[in-house]
C-alpha cells in the first residue's frame, strides 16, 4: 500500500498554505495549554522564595484570621518575589524539626513499598509469563479486578487485617498492603510477555534452572520496565492521603502529604516552601526517567491480554 | 502410556514451580485483600461483631436509607459523570494536537505530563489562592463586572475540584492515547489519504476504531481516579467540605471514626459490586465497538 502518493501540483500550494496556518494555530494552542499546565507548579515554587511578610501582604486576606501588620485588601498572586530569600527553607528544614520529621515519615513509608512491591511483582510476573493455564489466567484476571478496586473497597479489608495483626497506627499498616498491591504485577507481566520466547528456550537447552532464567535473562531484559514501574508506584504512594488518614489516625507517623494540609494560617510561606520540598523527589525522578515513565504508561494500553 | 505419565510428571513439576514463583504475591494478596474481604462480606450480613446474628440484607437497606451515604453516592456519581467524559475526550484532543507537525513536541509532552508528578498536597495552596472569595479568579471575573463567588463554599465547588482533577490526570491519559495512535497501521492512513478522505472521516472511521481499547482503558482508569477525588477535596477543604463535595470516601472516613463495621462493610461490598458491574459493562461495550479491529 505504501507507494509514492501523487497529488496535483496546483493543489499543493494552496494546501500547503492552509497547512502552515493550521500548524501555527495548533502551536499557539499547545502553548496556551502548556502555560496552564505549568502555572500551578511554577507559582508554588516561586512563592516559596518569598519572605513571610511578603506572603502576608500578598495573601493575608485569604489565610490569616488574626491579621498583624499590613494586609492588602485584595489578593496579589505574584510570580516573582520582591526579594528572593531562602528563609522559609531554613525555618522548615533546620529550625523546626516537625516538617523534616514528616518528610522522613514519607520516605520511610514509600521507599519500602516501592522496593517491596516491585520485587514481589517481578517474581509473580515471571510466573504469569512462563506458565499459562486456566487457573493462572483466572488468578491474573482476579489481580486485574483487584487492581481496579477503589480505596472505598480495599481500605476496610486493610483496616481489619491491621487490627488483627496489631499494626494499626504503625507504618506497617500501610507498607504491607502496599507491597502486595497487584498493580506492578499486572504491568510487569505485560512487559515480560514481550521477551522473545527463544531466549528462554535457549537458556533452558543450556541447562539453566528457572531461577537462573529469571535472574540472568528475564530481569536484565526488563530493567527499563522495572524502573518505569518503580517511578509509577513511587508517585502513587508519595501522593497518598486516604491510607494514612484511616490507618495512621492518631500517629506521629503521618506523611508530609497529609500534614501539608494541616498547616495553620500563620505559616503559609513555610507551607509553600515545604510543598516545594515535597515536589522535588518526584520531579527529579520525572526529569531523569521521563522516557521510561512514558514507556511504562504507554504499555498499560488496555486491560485485556 | 509411559510417555503420557512422563508428560504428566513434567506438567505437575511446571505447575509447582510456577506456584513457587507466584507464592509470595499470592500469600500477600490472600492475607491482605481476599481473606479480609471475605470477612467484610460476612460482616455486611450480620447485625453486630459481638452478637453475630445473620440478618442478610438488613445492613444494605439501612445503608441505602442513610442520608449521608445517599448524598455521598450522589455527589460521587455526579462528579464521575462530569469528570470521566472530559478525562477521555480532552486527552484525545491533546494527543491529536501533538500528532501535528509542530515544533517543540516533546517539550509539550513533558509540560502536559508534569502535573502528574506533582503531589496534590503541594499545589492546593495555589488552588486556594485562585478560588478564594478574595482570590485571583474572582478578581479576574470582577474586572468583567461579574459577582464574587465563594467558590469552595458554593455549588460551583465541584468545578474547582474538577479543574484540579483534570489538571492532574490529563497528561497521563494523553500518553495512553498517543501510544494508541502510534499503533494504528501507517499504510491504512496512507490509503485513506490517497482515497482523499477528510481528516474528520479519518478520525472517526479509522483512528477512533483503533483507539477503542485505549478508550476503554482510559475510561476505567478515569473512573477509578474519579472515585479517588476525595484526596483533592480533603486537601482543599478538610474533613467537612461544602455539601456538594461530600464524597463516598468522606462517608467512609466518618464511619471509620465511629467504627460501625456493619455500615462500613456494607458500603465496601456495594462499591465492589458497582465497580465490577461497571467494568463488565465497559468490556461489553468495547467488545461490541471494536470487534473488527482486534487480533
Amino acid at each position: 500500500m505504501s507507494g509514492p502518493v501523487n497529488r496535483h501540483p496546483y493543489h499543493k500550494a494552496a494546501w500547503k498554505k492552509k497547512r502552515v496556518f493550521g500548524r501555527t494555530a495548533m502551536f499557539l494552542l499547545c502553548l496556551a495549554f502548556a502555560v496552564l499546565f505549568l502555572l500551578p507548579t511554577v507559582l508554588t515554587i516561586t512563592n516559596s522564595f518569598m519572605s513571610e511578610s511578603e506572603i502576608k501582604s500578598n495573601y493575608g486576606m485569604i489565610f490569616s484570621t488574626t491579621s498583624g501588620g499590613f494586609v492588602s485588601k485584595t489578593v496579589n498572586l505574584k510570580f516573582i518575589p520582591d526579594r528572593v530569600t531562602f528563609s522559609q527553607y531554613v525555618t522548615g528544614l533546620i529550625k523546626s524539626p516537625e516538617y523534616l520529621l514528616k518528610l522522613w515519615n514519607s520516605i520511610l513509608l514509600v521507599v519500602p513499598i516501592v522496593i517491596g512491591q516491585v520485587s514481589v511483582a517481578a517474581v509473580a510476573a515471571y510466573s504469569f509469563t512462563r506458565w499459562r493455564g486456566k487457573i493462572r489466567s483466572g488468578i491474573f484476571f482476579f489481580y486485574v479486578i483487584l487492581m481496579l478496586m477503589p480505596y472505598q473497597v480495599t481500605l476496610v479489608p486493610n483496616y481489619l487485617v491491621s487490627e488483627w495483626l496489631g499494626l494499626l497506627n504503625r507504618p506497617w499498616a500501610i507498607i504491607l498492603p502496599g507491597v502486595f498491591a497487584p498493580f506492578s504485577v499486572f504491568l510487569l507481566t505485560k512487559f515480560m510477555r514481550r521477551i522473545p520466547y527463544s531466549l528462554i528456550e535457549a537458556a533452558k537447552v543450556d541447562g539453566a534452572g528457572e531461577w537462573e532464567i529469571f535472574t540472568r535473562i528475564c530481569l536484565p531484559q526488563c530493567r527499563a520496565a522495572l524502573y518505569s514501574i518503580a517511578i509509577l508506584v513511587f508517585i502513587d504512594y508519595w501522593n497518598m492521603v486516604e491510607q494514612p488518614l484511616i490507618l495512621l489516625q492518631d500517629s506521629d507517623a503521618q506523611p508530609l502529604s497529609v500534614f501539608l494540609s494541616q498547616v495553620n494560617a500563620g505559616e503559609i510561606g513555610l507551607a509553600f516552601a515545604m510543598a516545594t520540598v515535597y515536589m522535588i523527589p518526584s520531579l527529579l525522578l520525572f526529569l531523569h526517567g521521563e522516557e521510561y515513565l512514558v514507556e511504562g504508561i504507554a504499555n498499560q494500553g488496555s486491560v485485556k491480554g | 502410556m509411559k510417555r503420557s505419565r512422563e508428560q504428566r510428571r513434567i506438567r505437575l513439576r511446571d505447575f509447582l514451580t510456577s506456584l513457587c514463583f507466584l507464592m509470595p504475591s499470592l500469600l500477600g494478596v490472600g492475607l491482605f485483600f481476599i481473606l479480609p474481604f471475605g470477612v467484610v462480606v460476612y460482616y455486611a450480613m450480620i447485625d453486630g461483631v459481638a452478637s453475630k446474628n445473620f440478618v442478610f440484607l438488613d445492613n444494605f437497606t439501612r445503608l441505602f436509607e442513610n442520608a449521608a451515604f445517599r448524598m455521598a453516592a450522589r455527589n460521587t456519581l455526579k462528579f464521575s459523570a462530569m469528570a470521566v467524559p472530559l478525562a477521555v475526550v480532552l486527552p484525545i484532543c491533546l494527543a491529536l494536537m501533538l500528532e501535528c507537525r509542530i515544533p517543540g513536541k516533546s517539550q509539550f509532552r513533558t509540560f502536559f505530563l508534569s502535573p502528574m508528578m506533582v503531589p496534590v498536597a503541594s499545589v492546593v495552596l495555589i488552588w486556594q489562592v485562585l478560588f478564594n472569595y478574595n482570590g485571583t479568579v474572582n478578581e479576574f471575573f470582577m474586572a468583567f463586572g461579574a459577582e464574587r463567588i465563594d467558590w469552595l463554599q458554593s455549588d460551583y465547588s465541584m468545578i474547582v475540584v474538577l479543574l484540579l482533577f483534570l489538571w492532574k490526570n490529563l497528561g497521563y491519559n494523553m500518553i495512553l492515547f498517543m501510544s494508541g495512535l502510534a499503533n494504528i497501521p501507517k499504510d491504512l492512513l496512507e490509503a485513506a489519504d490517497v482515497a482523499g478522505a477528510s481528516e474528520t472521516y479519518k478520525f472517526f472511521a479509522l483512528k477512533l476504531r483503533y483507539l477503542s481499547p485505549t478508550v476503554l482503558f482510559v475510561t476505567i482508569l478515569s473512573l477509578i481516579s474519579s472515585f479517588k477525588v476525595f484526596r483533592e477535596v480533603y486537601l482543599l477543604t478538610g474533613d467537612y467540605p461544602y455539601e456538594s463535595l461530600y464524597m463516598l470516601q468522606h462517608f467512609m472516613n466518618n464511619t471509620f471514626r465511629s467504627l460501625d463495621y456493619q455500615k462500613l462493610s456494607a458500603a465496601a461490598v456495594v462499591m465492589a459490586i458497582v465497580m465490577v458491574a461497571l467494568i463488565a459493562l465497559l468490556f461489553k461495550i468495547e467488545d461490541w465497538f471494536g470487534k473488527d479491529v482486534e487480533g
